[in-house]
């Protein structure tokens, strides 16, 4: 492919703007090079974990009960379908507009992108956990608490992870716009380009590209760890 | 537009009383100054229409290829995992990085947009379609070996119409999606309602107008989507109807409401 011939200046540019610190358009501070980059992924992943952490601790419980009563599907199912129609644009917005900016306010504004994702991935993995297994353990004597825990909950794993994986690349690409709501992230190097020029711009967006791959890949990794050998035997079958 | 809207009441000239439904609805920052958004409706239909053509367009670039890409991987079933991961990777990249990425290749405008998010879409639909076509069950293609098809014959006429509700799915997934995700396409300089917002982030009315124009967009693209699918599986309903299903062994129609998500 025939690139345009700034092209390799450009990303020589930024990778020259991860390495090393440089003075700001207006010339008033110092910008780019790893210590602020490090300071803004670190700020950029907190949020990112706190919303994730939020959204679990809603969304698991409740796809759990719903899942294992066969109840709330309609909900559950519809919830899924609502929260991927949520702009985010129109999410951090509303925000500014009606609620206010900081940590705590963007946190729960993110959670509630993660939410959906997980609940109907839960929902739908614990419902479709192979039967004849819960019967059994319904059969050796395991309450339904039990049931749902260690029987449907292990095998419903691979599912969870799914829905988690779209949360957190939804969660982290979102956050790339909260500089827009006053919490300085990973995205301020592409929003503020007045400060970090077009070579910060660049490269913001290759960190941002590289955060949400790795999280992606971490997360494929943790759900091959998290599925159970059972699972993994019975498709090898298949 | 209302930033400095904090006078105390004293300040207030006469016109606060004189235009109470609009003007100080608007200098309140009101949640929904419906009088405002009457008199200034006609600001949105342009980047209504934007947005419209960034959702179409991406989304009928992102099914060709998609398609394209599920037609060869059909019968080289070693190119899946590769399609899988290439089309993976787009779709992790947030899009807002993905603009920007692109803008020293394609330069700001709606196709760096579009570009950007015709790729988000192609995860998702061939994903939708190759799913659909593994579906098939083996007694109805073996019945299509039987009655003397050809491969093409098969894959035209009796598994793709079969794969019909599923890749419909995808479409359908992805076009929600995209309207959402394309409220993004003002920071690459592609439009849409996104501008609206950017305008102005803490213009309350504003925001809300733009917000449920989005779902009524999303929306309607559901809506159509499905009647289309209704209409292009009728055989199925027909089918469906002679062999009495729901009271055949088979039992319900193999198709819960999640499916394809």
């Amino acid at each position: 492919m025939l690139l345009p011939a700034g092209f390799l200046d450009s990303f020589s540019g930024a990778v020259d703007f991860i390495f090393n610190e440089r003075p700001s358009v207006e010339g008033s501070t110092q910008v780019g090079g790893l210590g602020q980059i490090w300071d803004l992924t670190q700020v950029h992943l907190e949020l990112s974990l706190a919303a994730m952490a939020a959204g679990l601790l809603i969304a698991l419980p409740l796809g759990i009960y719903l899942g294992h009563r066969g109840r709330g599907e309609f909900f559950a199912v519809a919830a899924g379908n609502a929260g991927r129609a949520i702009p985010e644009l129109v999410l951090i917005a509303f925000l500014i507009a009606f609620v206010g900016t900081g940590f705590l306010n963007l946190t729960i504004a993110l959670a509630v992108l993660a939410i959906p994702p997980i609940l109907t991935n839960t929902f739908v993995g614990i419902r479709q956990a192979d039967r004849t297994a819960v019967e059994a353990a319904r059969g050796i004597g395991m309450s339904e608490r039990q049931v749902a825990l260690r029987v449907e909950l292990p095998l419903a794993a691979p599912t969870i992870m799914t829905g988690v994986r779209t949360a957190a690349i939804n969660v982290i690409a979102t956050a790339t716009i909260a500089p827009l709501a006053g919490t300085l992230t990973l995205g301020d190097f592409i929003l503020s380009r007045n400060v970090y020029g077009d070579e910060g711009v660049l490269a913001g967006a290759i960190l941002v590209a590289l955060l949400a791959l790795a999280t992606e890949l971490g997360l494929a990794a943790l759900q091959r760890a998290m599925t159970p050998k059972g699972l993994k035997l019975q498709r090898a079958m298949s | 537009m209302n930033a400095a809207s904090f006078l105390p009441l004293a300040q207030l000239g006469d016109d606060f009383f004189s235009d109470r439904s609009e003007a100080s609805c608007i200098r309140d920052n009101g949640a929904f100054c419906l009088d405002w958004v009457v008199d200034n409706l006609d600001r949105y239909v342009a980047p209504t229409q934007e947005h419209l053509v960034l959702v179409l367009v991406s989304v009928a670039i992102g099914f060709l290829i998609a398609f394209a890409m599920a037609l060869a991987s059909h019968r080289r079933r070693w190119l899946v995992p590769p399609f899988l991961g290439a089309t993976g990777v787009l779709y992790t990249v947030p899009s807002l990085a993905f603009f920007f990425l692109l803008l020293p290749i394609t330069g700001r405008g709606t196709d760096t947009a579009i570009i950007a998010l015709t790729a988000y879409t192609l995860q998702i639909i061939y994903r939708n379609i190759v799913a659909g076509l593994a579906n098939v069950p083996p007694e109805t293609k073996d019945a299509a070996r039987g009655v003397g098809m050809t491969d093409r014959q098969m894959l035209w006429r009796v598994e793709l119409p079969m794969a019909l509700p599923e890749i419909v799915a995808g479409v359908r997934i992805a076009t929600v999606s995209t309207v959402a995700i394309a409220s993004l396409a003002v920071f690459a300089g592609g439009g849409g309602l996104g501008t609206e917002i950017l305008d102005d982030l803490t213009f309350r009315t504003g925001v809300v107008v733009v917000g449920l124009i989005l779902i009524v967009m999303a929306l309607v693209f559901d809506l159509l989507l499905v009647l289309l699918q209704r209409r292009l599986t009728r055989w199925s309903r027909a089918s469906d109807a002679a062999r009495g299903v729901g009271s055949s062994r088979l039992g319900p129609l193999r198709r819960p409401a999640w499916t394809g998500r």
